[in-house]
């Protein structure tokens, strides 16, 4: 994928640290329109907290991150939702009692709503039905959305999770680790989505399943200890000895 | 929360039963309906934060109680104001009151949330237990709103009085009960709900949800208010109790023995409880009662239940934990027979209750 | 005000703050271990004012009540969390909210049933009826410093507990981090009826140790429930020397405005909460929300 010039989400000598311990140290990090950046490291290496930083949910110790040229360092969560940064969780995060369109509407009427709008009966709202039907319908989802989310697969529920975070019409997406439990059949369906949405997204993802980010990512950032280790395209990362010995290599 | 076609043609059949009240019952029963319509209206303004957005608070008590107290500071001596003066002065102080506690205590969760409800609300009590500013610890007397309205005045006998102030007591309920099924269905109640499900999910999503919270807990106690207003129109009487956290925690009660899981579980709820405050009194007046106990030779022991029963307190707490321990689910929990089922709870499945 | 009188409402102050830090520990221990919300904790103070003014009437001093309070009272709170308050550690806010207020409507009839709704005035223990000379025209109720050693041995004694021993160690971990709650796994039922003790018999010496003070009287419980709240929150959660110091504050704060400008004193601990909420909502001492 070709990147536009300006990086969308940036951060400098970005740290966080939890009483003594430090998660994340000196993560200096773009991410461009139209590519996909993975971002890999053992368990423990702050690739979560990293996203939490970023989508607004723990403020940084240190460090400054930037949408689109200017600071939203100290932005909360849902400021940063609606600056067009949305997440999705490595925990399936959705709202188990309510239906797979019901998720999703939700999603949509965070973003799309006007604060007059908000005493419209919710049944009159087709405007926010359809938004949730065409996004369901990217991942997959399309067929039979009364169902209730929580009584849904594993699977399934994970596309709930990535379809709320499309809905807002975000310009960059955070994913933390969408692939987690899914099968392989889900798994290559998701690789495909990834792709399709890497087209007019920026994207950051986190994954473990190494042939995936390989066959996805358009470029790389391994994290050891809370601090970058390597960044650079796949071939790159693949060739890099350090990283080889310290992280590949053991999990080959 | 909201009922289905077949609940809602219930609703509306327990709503005419209600309207004829006043033709069946003696005027001591009107009077106890219309002290549970007002507990009703209390209950249903709090489920709006406990049920709907998961929010529970300690401190509902002292809006409604703020409520009452401010129809007497603002009412002269002699004459009541009219009910479009007090109505709208009683909401005006209890909405802004909740507009101060939400503020700061929305900034917590969970346990300091109830905390911080829970000392604001006594803070309000205090102000009015300890200052002359409402009659002190004794409370005061008032004169009862007047039905006017644009010069018009709806006027009633002392016979006729408590009739007409059941009618203005139910009419407040469904305008409010109404009020809050048209919140409930629109996209704003739908944030709340969402808030109840997964707050840290709407966050993430992009909703702001300090500020639906703090909408949710105005109105609440905006609505309490009403409440309050209509008590001082019904006693004519306020006095500190009615703003003591124990108020908020009947409330409470009367939303768990009703069901979390509707709107109309709260007017059930306060119903049952206002109810279960006269048994006392309907053991302690009940001949057969004490016969049975003479009868066999226990005339003794009679004495003691009714002397036990008169206790409300111990009544109320056994009561209490016997619903926590044994109806988690409320009344609603309750297996009705198949043939009334339906008419209860909205969608089974949706309305789980979430741990905090 | 004289310099004396001054120094007499310090010495309130500070006596008043150690009771309530006494309560205040143990809610906080309680909620940050098991995540409870104990409204009954106020009754439990109660129940031990009651207690020495029993005894004192029974046996004629309150030199009893003391022990029988602190051991009593550990006793009395491993049978409710036996027999209660074990089943609602993972029941959501409501309920224990409702169960705590029903012990609450209980523990008042009871109250009522066994004394009455009287006001009683509790004396002094004999041994301490007199007062300590400061200066040439200031002397202090020794009873008052007796109730301050008191407590700051029951405060000293609670520090190392928390903080050297094996179980202290496992309670901090709880109140850091509930998840730790499962790790303990085998230990746990043993903990948590442990803190329910400890947290009982510290709001039940508490009573005690005021009954001559204050009087004991019906409803006396709610009052002081509220202040530890406050305590609690300004103190910050799950946080012992946290509400320590906010005890201490809250202490100085109430009977120095109480005793200097009466008009406004009974707001003046709501204000101090309000300020903190807004200024830092996790508690001057806490570590989290």
């Amino acid at each position: 994928m070709k990147a536009d010039a300006a990086p969308v989400l940036e951060t400098t000598a970005l740290s966080k640290s939890f009483g003594g311990l430090s998660a994340v140290r000196d993560v200096s990090i773009a991410l461009n329109r139209g590519e996909l950046h993975a971002v890999i490291g053992p368990n423990g290496a702050g690739k979560s907290t990293l996203v939490n930083l970023l989508s607004g949910e723990l403020r940084p110790t240190s460090g400054e991150i930037r949408l689109d040229g200017r600071p939203v360092t100290d932005t909360s969560a849902p400021h940063m939702a609606q600056a067009g940064v949305a997440r999705s969780f490595q925990r399936t995060n959705i709202f188990p009692p309510l239906s797979i369109l019901e998720n999703v509407r939700l999603a949509v009427q965070a973003i799309h709503t006007p604060m007059r709008g908000l005493l419209r009966p919710h049944s009159a709202a087709r405007d926010l039905d359809t938004r949730a039907a065409a996004v369901l319908e990217r991942v997959g989802l399309g067929e039979a959305p009364h169902r209730m989310a929580g009584t849904l697969s594993h699977g399934e529920q994970r596309l709930i999770e990535i379809a709320m975070t499309l809905a807002g019409n975000p310009r960059v997406l955070l994913l933390d680790e969408p692939l987690a439990g899914m099968g392989n059949e889900e798994s290559e369906a998701m690789a495909r989505l990834l792709k399709d949405l890497a087209r007019d997204h920026a994207v950051l993802l986190i994954e473990h399943d190494m042939d995936f980010v390989f066959s996805v990512a358009d470029r790389m950032t391994v994290m050891v200890e809370g601090a970058l280790m390597a960044s650079g395209p796949p071939e790159a990362i693949r060739a890099d000895a350090a990283v080889q010995r310290t992280y590949l290599g053991a999990a080959s | 929360m909201l009922p289905t076609t077949r609940g809602a043609f219930a609703l509306a059949a327990g709503a005419v039963v209600l309207a004829l009240l006043p033709f069946m019952a003696q005027v001591y029963y009107v009077e106890l309906a219309t002290t549970a319509l007002v507990a009703a209206m209390l209950a249903l303004s709090l489920q709006l934060l406990v049920g709907c957005t998961g929010l529970v608070s300690l401190g509902h008590g002292a809006f409604y109680g703020l409520a009452a107290y401010t129809v007497y500071l603002v009412t002269p001596e002699d004459a009541g104001l009219s009910i479009m003066i007090t109505l709208p002065l009683a909401v005006l102080a209890a909405g802004a009151a909740a507009l101060f506690v939400g503020a700061l205590s929305l900034r917590t969760r969970g346990f300091f949330f109830l905390m911080v409800t829970l000392a604001f609300g006594q803070m309000i009590f205090f102000i009015f237990h300890d200052t002359k500013l409402g009659g002190g610890t004794d409370g005061a007397y008032l004169a009862r709103p007047a039905l006017s309205l644009l010069g018009f005045e709806l006027t009633y006998t002392r016979r006729q009085r408590p009739v007409f102030l059941y009618y203005v007591a139910l009419v407040q309920l469904v305008a409010m009960y109404l009020f809050l099924a048209f919140l409930l269905r629109s996209l704003f109640g739908r944030v709340l709900e969402g808030i109840r499900i997964n707050e840290h999910r709407m966050r993430a999503l992009g909703y702001d949800t300090y500020r639906y919270k703090l909408a949710a807990f105005v109105i609440g106690g905006a609505l309490a208010g009403v409440a309050g207003h209509m008590w001082a129109m019904h006693r004519a009487f306020v006095n500190p109790e009615i703003i003591g956290w124990h108020r908020s925690a009947e409330a409470l009660l009367m939303i768990l023995l009703g069901g979390l899981q509707s709107l109309h579980g709260p007017i059930l709820g306060a119903l049952a409880f206002t109810g279960l405050g006269e048994l006392p009194q309907l053991v302690g007046d009940a001949k057969p009662f004490a016969r049975f106990f003479s009868a066999i030779g226990l005339a003794d022991f009679g004495l003691r239940v009714q002397a036990l029963a008169e206790r409300k307190l111990l009544l109320e707490g056994l009561v209490i934990l016997a619903v926590v321990l044994v109806l988690p689910r409320g009344l609603a929990g309750l297996r009705w027979p198949r043939f009334i089922r339906p008419a209860f709870g909205g969608r089974p499945a949706g309305n789980e209750r979430v741990q905090p | 005000m004289s310099f004396a009188g001054f120094l007499a409402q310090l010495l309130n102050g500070v006596q008043y703050g150690l009771l309530l830090f006494l309560i205040a520990s143990g809610l906080t221990l309680i909620f940050g271990v098991m995540g409870i919300i104990n409204l009954a904790h106020g009754s439990l103070f109660m129940v031990g004012a009651y207690v020495a003014f029993l005894t004192t009437r029974a046996v004629g001093s309150a030199w009893l009540a003391l022990p029988l309070a602190l051991i009593g009272g550990a006793v009395f709170g491993a049978l409710l969390e036996r027999g209660l308050f074990r089943h609602f550690y993972r029941r959501d806010h409501l309920d224990q909210v409702l169960l705590t207020f029903a012990l609450i409507l209980l523990f008042e009839e009871t109250r009522s049933i066994l004394v009455g709704n009287d006001f009683y005035s509790v004396p002094v223990p004999a041994a301490f009826d007199f007062s300590v000379p400061i200066t040439a025209g200031f002397s202090y109720s020794a009873y008052r410093f007796a109730v301050i050693a008191i407590c700051l041995a029951l405060a000293v004694v609670l520090f190392l507990w928390i903080e050297r021993t094996r179980m202290g160690a496992i309670i901090r971990a709880a109140a850091e981090k509930p998840e730790m709650v499962d790790v303990i796994g085998i230990d746990a039922r043993r903990v948590h009826m442990t803190v329910f003790a400890v947290g009982t018999a510290l709001a039940l010496t508490a009573g005690a140790l005021a009954a001559p003070l204050y009087s004991v009287y019906p409803g006396m419980g709610d009052g002081f429930l509220i202040i530890s709240f406050v305590v609690v929150v300004i103190g910050g959660l799950g946080s012992i020397s946290g509400a320590f110091w906010s005890a201490l504050l809250i202490g100085l704060v109430d009977t120095l405005g109480k005793a200097y400008v009466p008009a406004v004193a009974g707001l003046a601990i709501y204000v101090l909460m309000a300020g903190v909420l807004i200024w830092r909502p996790t508690g001057l001492f806490g570590q989290r929300g």
